[in-house]
């Protein structure tokens, strides 16, 4: 509680990240629990702030909980640094935390807030990832109290859950599920990984960056710490596939600002009926594009 | 089948709801004529019921309703907790839990992998929003089957077995007929292998050639997988065809046991006697 202790030996630092000192105890306490039991859904009294709960208010409080002077913060809008929403939070939480420094690209940065992305350049150990999560439960499509999927989560039952993959397998030969594909952290705990591709799942499997999970409006906190197993749910002769991006030849496409073929992609359909794919990750393009390929 | 031990092991079972005082008992039962405690107000759903189910063995539990003849059940498949008493489940291995005492964890493993449970309405006991192959994938997923063909198949071969056509497996239950649910529900229960399957009311509300077909398939599951069933029925029909043994339920205590065909030839208590008169 470093930060703590400055903010009370220091009235003019009080202002730092928008939050009161019990709202950051408690949310750094949360996180602490989340950390140590992976996956598992930590209830806390998620804070009034000044934007609506579901505009990612969940992110927001652990960025501001976490944040110190000096860190160097990222915020990603689906793949995206420049959109309103990245640019608005950003604006936030730099006007909350003055002495925080601001970058788009993934390699400088030590603090990246996200939603519906994990970057695509490999993470490094003293990174922190903050998702910004609509629906914390994995088993919410699968059953409607919060009490039952409580109980559900305490004695491993994931059961209805394999079902739903069932018949989707069923249905379509695989499970539809394009985002927010469950995932069992460290053999215990069945996460929902917030609406990321399913894409970005793997990346989060022993991943060197803490994965920190904010639910706002759910008042949740969950957590993927430094190399954890991270599992995707999947039948042992049905595996779990990530987007594949080919054409009906079965051609992968490419981005076509930067020509990558490794990357996740957007579709973009254009007036002319023909469709341009380009890089989700704007900062990896853009890396790409300057060294040259 | 040789056993030598029974797979379940009933003493004093009893289930009382409300506060309980220590007349309840004397004051409630047969004798009594109701199972109202007239002190306390609470209900003495099951009193002192005790038996033994041997492998392979068919049990009726026959009664009026109100009899409690369906809490027995409930508290065998760990749905309601036990008041006094207890109930030794024997696994094939050998292993025994005390089902008045068992922990959640236990229970529902139990019920996941040991036990079968089949509701008079297929609403209890299935899973509307789902496929009937996935009714049946649920319960070979609660006991770990991961492949996906092996699930397949093995709810293919459940649903011939039950006859229900193979080509319905990806619809719905609501698409099928009242008989071909209570056949899905028991294709569903046998589907990790029980080694006790607990049959409440099954054919009632049926009509009597689908009841006929599920009663020969009941005999049949028997015959073939050896499975012991605990078979509740308020008709004499059904425990005549399906039960060695039955026990006779009134006000929350067992009135009367014994051989199915010496209870129905020969019955000694009047309610049991008023039964038999009135089904012939």
């Amino acid at each position: 509680m470093s930060q703590a202790t400055t903010r009370a030996a220091n009235p003019a630092a009080d202002r730092f990240g928008f939050l009161d000192d019990f709202a950051v105890r408690e949310i750094r306490r949360g996180l602490l629990k989340a950390l140590a039991i992976p996956g598992y859904q930590v209830p806390y009294a998620s804070r009034e702030m000044p934007v609506a709960r579901g505009f990612g208010t969940g992110g927001m409080q652990i960025t501001l909980a976490i944040a110190l002077p000096g860190d160097v913060l990222k915020v990603i809008d689906q793949g995206a640094d420049d959109s309103v929403n990245a640019v608005a939070l950003r604006r936030f939480i730099t006007a909350a935390c003055p002495e925080l420094a601001t970058t788009t690209s993934t390699a400088e940065a030590t603090l990246i807030q996200t939603r519906h992305r994990t970057p695509e350049r490999p993470l490094t150990a003293r990174q922190l990832m903050v998702y910004q999560v609509p629906y914390p439960d994995p088993l919410q499509i699968v059953e409607p109290s919060e009490a039952k999927r409580r109980r559900m989560h305490a004695y491993g039952d994931y059961a209805r859950l394999w079902v739903k993959l069932y018949e989707d397998v069923v249905r379509w030969h695989e499970v539809a599920l394009s985002n927010r594909y469950p995932a069992r952290v460290h053999g215990r705990y069945v996460i929902d990984p917030s609406p990321i591709p399913r894409w970005d799942l793997p990346k989060l499997h022993r991943s060197r960056a803490m994965h920190l999970f904010g639910a706002g409006r759910e008042k949740k906190l969950y957590a993927v710490p430094p190399f954890t197993d991270v599992v995707p749910l999947a039948f042992d002769d049905v595996p779990f596939q990530v987007e594949r991006f080919c054409d009906a030849a079965g051609r992968r496409h490419r981005c076509q600002t930067c020509g990558t073929d490794d990357t996740y992609l957007d579709e973009i359909p254009l007036p002319d009926g023909t469709r341009r794919w380009l890089c989700n990750d704007q900062d990896r393009c853009a890396e790409r594009m300057s060294h040259g390929r | 089948m040789v056993a030598d031990r029974p797979v379940l092991a009933v003493r004093g079972l009893s289930r009382i709801h409300g506060p309980a005082c220590p007349s309840c008992r004397d004051l409630t039962g047969d004798a009594a004529g109701t199972n109202v405690c007239p002190r306390c107000g609470s209900v003495v759903a099951v009193a002192d019921v005790a038996f033994d189910l041997w492998p392979g063995e068919i049990l009726g539990i026959m009664g009026e309703s109100g009899s409690g003849k369906s809490s027995v059940i409930r508290l065998i498949h760990l749905d309601d907790q036990v008041t006094a008493g207890s109930a030794v489940f024997r696994e094939h291995d050998g292993t025994e839990h005390e089902l008045a005492t068992t922990g959640e964890e236990t229970a529902r493993r139990l019920r996941d992998t040991r036990f079968g449970m089949v509701h008079q309405n297929p609403h209890l006991g299935l899973n509307y929003l789902v496929s009937a192959g996935g009714n049946i994938a649920e319960r070979l997923l609660c006991s770990g089957e991961r492949s996906f063909q092996a699930i397949r198949d093995r709810a293919l071969g459940l649903l011939t077995r039950t006859e229900i056509p193979p080509g319905r497996i990806d619809h719905q239950p609501r698409q099928f007929s009242g008989g071909m649910q209570q056949r899905l529900q028991i294709a569903r229960a046998l589907a990790p292998r029980p080694e006790l399957l607990l049959l409440d009311e099954v054919t009632t509300g049926l009509d009597l050639s689908v009841q006929a077909r599920i009663l020969d398939l009941i005999l049949e599951i028997q015959r073939e997988l050896g499975v012991a069933m605990l078979v509740v029925t308020h008709d004499l029909g059904v425990v005549r065809l399906l039960a060695g043994r039955t026990l006779v339920m009134r006000h929350g205590r067992v009135v009367e046991s014994g051989l199915t065909d010496q209870i129905l030839e020969d019955p000694q208590h009047p309610y049991t006697q008023q039964l038999v008169m009135s089904a012939l």
